[in-house]
């Protein structure tokens, strides 16, 4: 009973508190409602902010609190077991740093700093403008245009600006966050025992003419004094250059350079090379030139002359600063000498003629293309199985409409545009400051390119004479494109031959050894079908015609483009030939016969996405990461030779083009 | 599992813990309560039962409002101030630049470039102990994903994460003093490597900053980074850092028209260029093979910045006890860090055990000995500490002019750079036997030998008890006698350090012996380079209270305490105030006193003296210390600080001018505040 009753009693109890709950309740979400007319709009603002910080905190403190080696172990479920680096296996080899390494990082890929800017860079002193995050693009890139240009009329720096290249390793070892460009190599490097004593970046203002970079930044000196001293500093053990795309045609000229005379050259004498050189290991060294910067020239529409687009996409193919972001990045780059250091040279010989070139006959895997993820299938890859009833004209390198680019010579009727009268019709007004030369052409000059039809790579550099007269005299000073008939003559001894090996000798440096080395299985630009654009204002009056598509089997034109084997940017005829067959052996080109080996990385995709760039890739600039790349450079470093890698290692039809070009060596 | 039943356990408990709220506010409505229960008191049962039932779905309503008292308002806490914050610097970077109240001071490098000022010589920075940022190569599986970040410099974030690790790699190796097997941490190349020592902390930035105005770039200026814990012999045996310095100023020297360089280092850099010049004209297997003339042909002048050309008291200190107030920014940067005793009791250990590998510290060492420094009863600057004093008690330096406020009476000792006991650095020295018997007593008492402590290494742990004791009753060391107290307490590292450098005054400057290399860093064994059209400034700050002797005593014994000496913080001087928390402090800037920065240009090296047979011009340039007026100022324009001289915008122009061509007649000569002619007429060193 007793029992019972306190029982009651507590479920009085409770009932009261119950009831007390009730009405409290009641009171309170009166108040509530009260405060929650005041609560609901800002405060629920505050508190879905202060979650969403708190949430990240913590994911964030996770994230740091999880163990390294379990994510290293998830990675292992997923892909299975990586090899070891490069560096890794061949230190346990017994590998040792040996020869120091020279870096020569391509065009791009370099950051730049501002050293001296007009008002709207204030605050950015020693900061980078190119490369890192590429901040200042965004906020304001009109300023950055401006600091980014050169001068119209000199190539060197505007005045009140000064843009200088990074120096050290840190210049090219990641060109934006996260997207490395020799970090991998020079961590690989490290674990044999390099360090910065026998590393050397030879960072250079890329934007330059190469004389240039000597003239205003003393870069070639620089390099040659500090190769000089890592030699001695090592016990005389020569350097082993590795450059990067347009760092190599830099490094040719840099090689004439050092051993001419002092006024234009280095004065370091004839035999500077071969007593400061072990190899140079050229990274898909556009050595002839590259299709893909004509276009860029021409109408400012390459897939990605620069990283550009790879970087931010948007900023180009959308028209974000008003409608000219096309033009104004023309009006930049055309400012940038060294741009026309890679227009195709050699002409028709190399390039091939309207009707021939040394490709013709080439089928690309139409899988390999369709989807990138596919394993390349070796076999049927360069089966060329059908002979073809109409090969594709690789050798007109711009042709304007599909139908021209199909057709025979003998079926296109072309009047020639040279001398061809400009008109005058567009009236400079609505542009603003934005300057193409295009604007001088006026119509009657671009139908006169269009009458033209189809172009070679011979035609290619008197169309750019023609388009754009101010641009080419300033590069044509710094710069040739032909094949030299005889290389004793005095003219050659002229700096603007340097970069172009169809016209320098190499040194006489009988040790040194050669290296090309590049990926190939990428579909390459190669030619490029044209269009006028309709009319506008302010316009770029030519654009590669998208809708120029191949339907049947071979693929090899697409969006206007036609493509070859190569390394996404660099065609295998102007990475291979030189070492291939222009310097192989004595020749002219090479008389003290130097070395040469071929060496190609077939391209395997990035099996998933947790490789990131892949370990195996052969892309322009992802080749970088390529273990077997990077085992090959470790190698010479620590002292091998060319034979002992293995001499030539060949998946394209390097050896078989070479043959069919005729050039007298 | 378990953090869900916790969860669950809070949610459960929370209503409980609000209803102690929630009968305050019963107690004020107890009357309306009581109303509701009259009413309801009939159908009492019936109301209870669907109160009852309605119990679950009433919690489930219930629920959120009761969240919203805990985490919520904790999440609304944090928005807030997340707004708050982003909307304050969205307003800060909206300000316009040049708010009238918040206009900087023009740069001196703007103004002088409108005046005409333009680069003309190619200018070399030598940076000086600590601030130069090191970087890994290669290191310890602990050390993962560090490859080529910055281990000191920087955000210094290791120190917090992993300090066991980080102190391992900083570490050189005990016998050799080079990289210990599977290390190899490496100077930061490039401007970067000194510009900022920390995010904000500024070294050479602004320097770099107001040259570049003026014209200068990276092909014209050049800093001389160097791996600051060798020995400077050894940057050369491992890196090669003198053959690239030297390569440098060749190459720059000829890419810039043939126009020689200005070097300009700073703190330690000066001991490290003197080597170099020394060096470089040394022929090969020890030297750079440049010849004779090298000097002569690529310098224009030389503009130390702070120089510790005699040493500097603070090291003496470091080494000892590792105590010093900032021979590193350490304590600067993490003051617990080392006061209180965050890796396990054993900080000061640690670091005294890490900083002793590094041998560039012995470098520092004050030299000279007692002619320099003074001996047990006098000293150069015997009546200097009231200027010096009067403005540590008056650090916003507003009266900059009370310099000479007053006197001191009684001379203080300035010679004895260690004495143990606040009477041993008083009395005269007649009277120290009386002292030794005293402390005789206490001794007697000490406690028993510590046990060791782990693997914490310093070679106290090596002593006997009664060397140490034997090290006590010395009393008092001048700046001769310190070096056998050194080599007692430390013998391995004096041995390794001495074959690098040597702290003595040379009799015979042709003696044979001072070819070797570890005589080139001390202005006093060494002659200056053939180079007669060259010129040497000695800039550096004057009016902060500096350290300049310490008051030592025996630790407190403890556990695990193995450095028996400590600063005797409580010794304190009387109105005079020279002596301040167990250190004598004189005229200096904060680490350098006067005397180690001045003496050489002031007297050593003026005109043609032995050290300076050619007779290079020298010229003594002082700054006056004056703090910063106000929080915008940052560091202070006109600091005069060891390291924030670095800002001061007197020493700047004067660099700015001289970088340009200037002569020293157009800068006006010796600029002096301090006594530090009268202090160098009364040391007696032939000349």
């Amino acid at each position: 009973m007793s029992v019972l009753r306190r029982r009651r009693i507590q479920e009085e109890d409770e009932s009261t508190r119950i009831v007390d709950y009730d009405l409290d309740k009641k009171l309170k979400s009166e108040k509530e409602m009260m405060m929650m007319s005041k609560w609901s709009c800002m405060d629920s603002c505050c508190w879905l902010i202060g979650c969403v910080c708190v949430m990240c905190w913590s994911f964030l403190f996770l994230y740091n609190m999880i163990p390294s080696s379990f994510s290293d172990y998830m990675s292992e479920v997923i892909r299975g077991r990586l090899p070891d680096p490069p560096g890794l296996k061949l230190k346990k080899e017994g590998l040792r740093a040996k020869h120091p390494v020279v870096f020569v990082p391509g065009i791009v890929t370099g950051g730049l700093e501002l050293w001296e800017g007009h008002q709207c860079a204030d605050k950015l002193f020693r900061k980078r403008l190119w490369g890192g995050t590429f901040g200042k693009l965004y906020k304001s890139p009109l300023c950055w245009m401006e600091h980014m240009s050169l001068d119209n009329e000199t190539g060197l720096d505007p005045i009140g600006i000064r843009v200088r290249p990074v120096t050290g390793l840190v210049a090219a070892d990641y060109f934006a966050l996260g997207y490395f460009v020799w970090a991998v190599l020079i961590a690989n490097l490290a674990q044999i025992g390099y360090e910065e004593k026998t590393m050397y970046m030879a960072s250079y203002d890329w934007r330059l003419s190469f004389q240039n970079t000597e003239v205003r930044d003393q870069t070639l000196s620089r390099i040659k004094s500090n190769i000089e001293l890592m030699v001695s500093t090592n016990g005389g053990n020569k350097a082993v250059i590795v450059p990067h795309s347009m760092g190599v045609v830099y490094f040719l000229h840099f090689m004439k350079w050092v051993e001419t005379p002092a006024p234009m050259g280095g004065g370091g004498g004839p035999n500077w090379c071969a007593r400061h050189i072990k190899a140079v290991m050229n990274i898909a060294g556009p050595l002839l030139g590259v299709p893909k910067a004509i276009s860029g020239l021409f109408s400012e529409e390459a897939k990605d002359v620069a990283v550009v687009r790879a970087i931010a996409p948007g900023v180009l193919d959308k028209d974000l600063f008003r409608i000219q972001t096309l033009q104004h990045i023309m009006k930049m780059t055309r400012t940038w000498d060294s741009t026309m250091s890679m227009i195709p040279k050699g002409g028709d010989t190399i390039w091939g003629d309207l009707d021939w070139s040394p490709e013709e006959g080439y089928v690309p895997n139409t899988r390999k293309q369709i989807n990138a993820f596919d394993v390349i299938d070796d076999h049927n890859k360069y089966q060329n199985t059908k002979s073809k009833t109409n090969h594709v004209h690789y050798g007109r390198i711009i042709s304007f409409g599909k139908d021209v680019a199909r057709a025979h010579s003998s079926q296109i009727q072309r009047t020639d545009f040279r001398g061809a009268v400009k008109g005058n019709n567009f009236a400079n007004n609505g542009c603003g400051d934005v300057w193409t030369e295009y604007h001088d052409l006026g119509f009657s000059g671009i139908n006169a390119v269009t009458e033209y039809k189809a172009y070679t790579a011979g035609d290619i550099v008197d169309l750019l004479k023609y388009i754009a007269p101010k641009m080419m005299a300033r590069g044509s000073a710094h710069f040739s494109y032909g094949i030299a008939a005889n290389l004793d003559d005095p003219k050659y001894a002229h700096y603007k031959y340097w970069s172009n090996p169809l016209e320098t000798k190499l040194p006489n440096a009988t040790d040194m050894e050669i290296f090309s080395m590049y990926g190939v299985g990428i579909p390459t630009e190669r030619a490029y079908v044209y269009r006028q654009s309709p009319y506008a204002e302010c316009y770029i009056p030519f654009q590669i015609d998208t809708s120029a598509s191949e339907e049947d089997g071979d693929m090899c034109l697409r969006d206007g483009v036609f493509t070859v084997d190569g390394d996404e940017t660099v065609p295998v005829l102007s990475t291979g030939f030189m070492s291939a067959k222009g310097w192989r052996g004595k020749t002219r080109f090479n008389p003290s016969g130097i070395k040469n080996y071929v060496r190609e990385y077939e391209h395997a995709p990035p099996s998933n996405f947790l490789e990131g760039r892949g370990t195996q890739s052969g892309a322009h600039v992802d080749i970088m990461g390529n273990f077997a790349l990077i085992e090959d450079i470790m190698r010479v470093a620590a002292g091998a030779t060319g034979d002992d890698l293995g001499g030539d290692h060949v998946y394209s039809d390097i050896f078989k083009w070479s043959e069919k070009i005729k050039l007298d060596l | 599992m378990a953090s869900v039943l916790r969860f669950r356990k809070l949610c459960f408990l929370e209503p409980a813990k609000c209803s102690s709220y929630d009968e305050k506010i019963k107690k004020t409505d107890k009357k309306q309560l009581f109303e509701t229960h009259k009413i309801d008191g009939k159908n009492y049962e019936s109301a209870n039962v669907s109160l009852l039932e309605e119990k679950p779905n009433k919690q489930h309503q219930r629920r959120p409002p009761k969240e919203w008292k805990c985490i919520d308002s904790c999440c609304w806490t944090i928005g807030l101030l997340c707004t708050l914050w982003w909307l304050l610097l969205f307003v800060y970077h909206c300000l316009p630049a040049n708010l009238p109240g918040l206009q900087p001071p023009e740069p001196p490098g703007a103004r002088l470039k409108r005046s005409g000022v333009t680069a003309l010589h190619p200018v070399v920075m030598v940076p000086g102990i600590v601030t130069g940022g090191l970087e890994l190569w290669e290191g310890r599986p602990c050390s993962d994903g560090l490859f080529r970040q910055r281990l000191w410099g920087g955000s210094f974030t290791e120190i917090f994460k992993r300090p066991m690790c980080w102190l391992e790699h900083l570490s050189l190796d005990n016998e050799t003093g080079l990289d210990p097997p599977g290390i190899r941490v490496r100077a930061v190349p490039g401007l970067v490597a000194a510009d900022y020592f920390a995010p904000g902390y500024f070294v050479w930035a602004i320097l770099i900053e107001n040259l570049a105005r003026i014209g200068y770039e990276g092909k014209n200026m050049y800093m001389a980074a160097y791996d600051w814990r060798l020995s400077f012999q050894n940057t050369e045996t491992r890196d090669q850092t003198l053959s690239r310095l030297k390569s440098k100023i060749e190459l720059m020297y000829a890419t810039n028209g043939y126009k020689k360089v200005v070097v300009v280092p700073h703190s330690m850099g000066v001991l490290y260029f003197l080597h170099f010049m020394k060096w470089v004209e040394a022929p090969p297997p020890m030297g750079g093979g440049g010849g004779p003339g090298w000097c002569a042909k690529h310098i224009k002048s030389i503009m130390n910045i702070g120089p510790a050309f005699l040493g500097v008291p603070k090291a003496v200190g470091n080494i000892l006890s590792a105590e010093s107030k900032d021979v590193a920014f350490i304590r600067a940067m993490a003051p617990g860090l080392l006061d209180s005793e965050i890796l396990g009791l054993q900080t000061l250990e640690h670091v005294m055990r890490v900083s002793r590998t590094w041998d560039s510290i012995i470098s520092l060492v004050p030299k000279g000995g007692e002619t320099i420094w003074g001996n047990l009863d006098w000293s150069p600057e015997d009546h200097a500490c009231d200027s010096a004093t009067h403005r540590q008690f008056d650090m916003k330096g507003n009266d900059t002019d009370g310099r000479r406020g007053f006197q001191v009476h009684e001379s203080t000792k300035y010679g004895r750079i260690v004495s143990f006991g606040k009477p041993a650095s008083e009395v005269h020295s007649s009277e120290f036997p009386s002292l030794r018997s005293q402390k005789k007593g206490s001794l007697h008492n000490a406690t028993p030998p510590v046990a060791s402590c782990g693997k914490v290494w310093t070679e106290y742990d090596d002593l006997s008890r009664e060397t140490i004791s034997k090290v006590f009753e010395n009393k008092a060391y001048t700046a001769g006698t310190l070096l056998d107290l050194l080599r007692t307490i430390a013998p391995k590292m004096m041995r390794r350090a001495e074959a690098h450098f040597s702290h003595g005054i040379a009799d015979d400057l042709d003696d044979p012996k001072y070819n070797d290399y570890k005589y080139w860093s001390n202005p006093l064994e060494t002659k200056l380079p053939e180079a007669p059209d060259m010129e040497i400034y000695c800039l550096y700050g004057v009016g902060i209270p500096t350290e300049r002797s310490y008051v030592y005593k025996e630790s407190p014994p403890g556990r695990c305490k193995s450095i028996p000496l400590q600063i005797d913080s409580s010794a304190d001087g009387n109105k005079n105030g020279c002596l301040k928390g167990g250190v004598y402090f004189v005229d200096g800037d904060e680490s350098v006193p006067v005397l180690s920065a001045g003496f050489m240009c002031a007297k050593g090296w003026r005109g043609k003296t032995r050290f300076n047979p050619s007779g290079i011009a020298t010229y003594v340039r002082e700054y006056k210390h004056k703090a910063p007026a106000n929080l915008l100022e940052g560091r202070g324009l006109e600091s005069g600080a060891h390291v924030d001289i670095m800002g001061n915008v007197a020493l700047i122009e004067d660099i700015l001018r001289v970088v340009a061509g200037a002569s020293s007649v157009e800068l006006g000569g010796d600029k002096i505040y301090s006594d530090i002619m009268k202090m160098s007429e009364k040391i007696n060193v032939r000349l």
